[in-house]
């Protein structure tokens, strides 16, 4: 009786984790079956006939083409800035201990749970009355950087928790100068962590929509312009590019979970990281 | 955890360059912050970027011709301090600014400037006109939250407990969903839950309408557009980050401790009462504040799921502050909202406060 019992439990929690799993699914389905549709009229909302093309012509909106490239290249700029930046301060706070470690710790955590809003507004008002710098791609970038930094920090800290500092001090017992100790040991060692970190930030960065808003000017990045669009057009070529973001993502997802089993290093990091 | 041991011998200056570093930082910070949060202006600000410059040099120097142990005991300074003055400047410095917004006055609407005048009546317009968008923001970021942790756990806890070797897999697959625009993933759900989309006309079919109008959460047979909709946005656009510190919490568990409760006699959902569900504590925690935070701020959700009556404060921030340009109400409103939160953190935190959040 009780066995039974238990058993239609452990049935009904793997239903509900199912159903969990199914409903996150639900809009991406979506997205990716009306990337075939053929639309009548602007608005890409009602299911009318498949096509493929939709995806034999990805690019044919500019203004969206232009966001999307825009995105890109703002994601490559401003990753590069904070992967440089918070991956200097992780090493900091992993490799050295010191007066007012755990202020720093806590302050980098407060650009990640103040609401976007707030983050967005507020650069915007330093931004406001001033004549050095005009909104746009300046501004996104900045921004970017910004709740990009700690989030980066955070990530590589926490990547390179188990690390083994006294490497270094083998390498400089041979007779290595530090410049070339961190090139030739440190760096490639938390050399993952900081990739991860970086891949991350990118989707962040391509992402974001609320903080940007707040920053941008006239300039279009992808999630503006969509935003923009949604009230006079919305074309199956965002679904498509949508889709080619996701599958890239999924593609990244998998080489790196591949590639961490071969060799090993995946589950070692992680055992690290958790010791 | 000193991971380098102190050389025996160490020259006076060498000794206190870990003073000087962590001063010069925070002096350095404390300048840009100055500067760009306009609290000093005209010659003072020359003063203040001469200081900066000052502090900066000083500490290069010390690293210099101090010594190895100076250069030692100042390297984590220098290394967060690049970071530190970029978000001294771009995170910091726009908080003092949005609250020195939030107390001036605007000549007009189409005036850009403003003029600082311990304007308190802002915030008064604040709550007065937009009490509604207040609580309806942490209401529905409230709700949105319980909901995350519903439908999450037990998501969460399969994964963790009965993932096997499929664990990684099942872990990818929730987060590829939030690899498409958050935007898109909104507009998507705006078209599921349309009027002529599959949700209506299938609770249509099953005439479930009167069900779910009692339950208010359709309204006149729509559910587009309606406060539910709004919170189920709410709840799927920050599901991942409640699922994902749960299943970190519930995946650090010893399964010996589950199989320990068993062999005391205890039945399965004691066994979960009184050793999973605590010990996943930690997760719930921080998923929660997570999850809250970004919601109660958001306002993409009401603007393509909602109405005008179910607008939240995120929406009023936004339109006040980029379409009637508006800045001291609408910085005044984003300041109470920063403080709420942070005082609704602090309470949390007193209430159900573990230790290893951070």
């Amino acid at each position: 009786m009780i066995r039974s019992r238990t058993k239609v439990g452990k049935q009904l929690l793997n239903v509900l984790a199912g159903v969990a799993l199914v409903y996150l699914f639900v809009p991406i389905i979506f997205i990716v079956a009306f990337s075939f549709n053929k639309p009548r009229g602007k608005f890409n909302l009602i299911w009318q006939e498949f096509t493929w093309d939709n995806w034999l012509k990805p690019f044919s909106d500019p203004g969206l083409t232009d966001a999307f490239t825009r995105s890109l290249e703002i994601a490559a700029i401003s990753t590069l800035i904070a992967t440089f930046l918070g991956s200097l301060m992780a090493i900091a706070l992993a490799r050295y201990s010191f007066k007012g470690h755990n202020g720093f710790n806590f302050f980098l955590v407060l650009p990640l749970t103040a609401p976007e809003i707030v983050l967005g507004s507020s650069l915007a008002t330093l931004f406001l009355g001033q004549n050095f710098v005009d909104f746009g791609l300046v501004t996104i970038v900045i921004a970017h950087v910004m709740f990009q930094v700690s989030f980066v920090a955070l990530t590589v800290r926490a990547r390179i928790r188990g690390f083994d500092w006294t490497l270094e001090h083998a390498a400089q017992d041979l007779g290595a100068s530090p410049m070339r100790t961190f090139w030739k040991i440190t760096f490639p060692l938390i050399l993952p962590g900081i990739l991860a970190a970086s891949l991350l930030a990118f989707a962040l960065s391509i992402d974001d929509f609320i903080i940007t808003f707040f920053n941008s000017g006239s300039e279009q990045t992808f999630p503006i312009y969509i935003y923009g669009a949604s009230r006079v057009e919305i074309s199956p070529q965002i679904n498509v590019l949508a889709s080619i973001v996701l599958f890239a993502s999924v593609a990244i997802l998998a080489i790196g979970n591949f590639s961490g089993k071969r060799k090993g290093s995946g589950r070692k990091q992680r055992k690290l990281a958790r010791a | 955890m000193s991971l380098v041991e102190a050389p025996a011998q160490r020259s006076r200056l060498g000794s206190s360059a870990d003073r000087v570093g962590l001063a010069a930082l925070l002096i350095a910070t404390a300048c840009l912050v100055a500067i760009g949060g306009k609290w000093v202006s005209g010659p003072l600000t020359s003063v203040v970027v001469l200081v900066l410059l000052a502090v900066i040099v000083g500490v290069i120097v010390l690293a210099w011709r101090g010594g190895t142990e100076a250069r030692r005991l100042l390297a984590p300074y220098g290394l967060l301090k690049p970071g530190m003055l970029w978000l001294g400047l771009f995170f910091l410095a726009p908080l003092w600014s949005l609250l020195r917004i939030s107390l001036s006055t605007k000549e007009s609407r189409f005036d850009i400037n403003y003029n600082f005048s311990w304007a308190f009546e802002n915030y008064q317009t604040a709550f007065t006109e937009f009490g509604g968008q207040f609580s309806r923001a942490f209401l529905y970021a409230g709700i949105a939250t319980v909901l995350t942790i519903l439908i999450g756990y037990p998501l969460a806890y399969v994964i963790a407990f009965r993932g096997g070797k499929y664990k990684n897999v099942l872990l990818g697959l929730v987060v590829v969903p939030f690899f498409t625009s958050y935007l898109i993933r909104t507009i998507a759900w705006s078209t599921i839950l349309s009027d002529e989309g599959v949700v209506v006309s299938f609770v249509k079919g099953l005439g479930l309408v009167p069900v779910l109008e009692a339950l208010q959460i359709m309204d006149n047979g729509r559910l587009l557009n309606t406060p539910a909709a709004v919170i189920g946005g709410l709840t799927y656009n920050f599901l991942p980050f409640m699922l994902l510190p749960i299943y970190v919490s519930l995946e650090k568990i010893d399964i010996g401790l589950v199989n320990a409760a068993n062999d005391l006699y205890s039945t399965n959902s004691a066994a979960f009462r009184k050793v999973v569900f605590p010990l996943s504590m930690p997760g719930v925690f921080a998923g929660t504040l997570l999850t809250f935070i970004p919601a109660a701020g958001d306002f993409v959700n009401a603007q393509f799921l909602g109405n005008p009556n179910t607008t939240m404060i995120g929406n009023s921030i936004q339109d006040q502050f980029l379409r009637q340009n508006n800045y001291p109400v609408a910085s005044a409103m984003a300041a109470v909202l920063m403080v709420s939160i942070a005082a609704l953190v602090l309470l949390y935190t007193r209430l159900f406060g573990t230790e290893d959040l951070a």
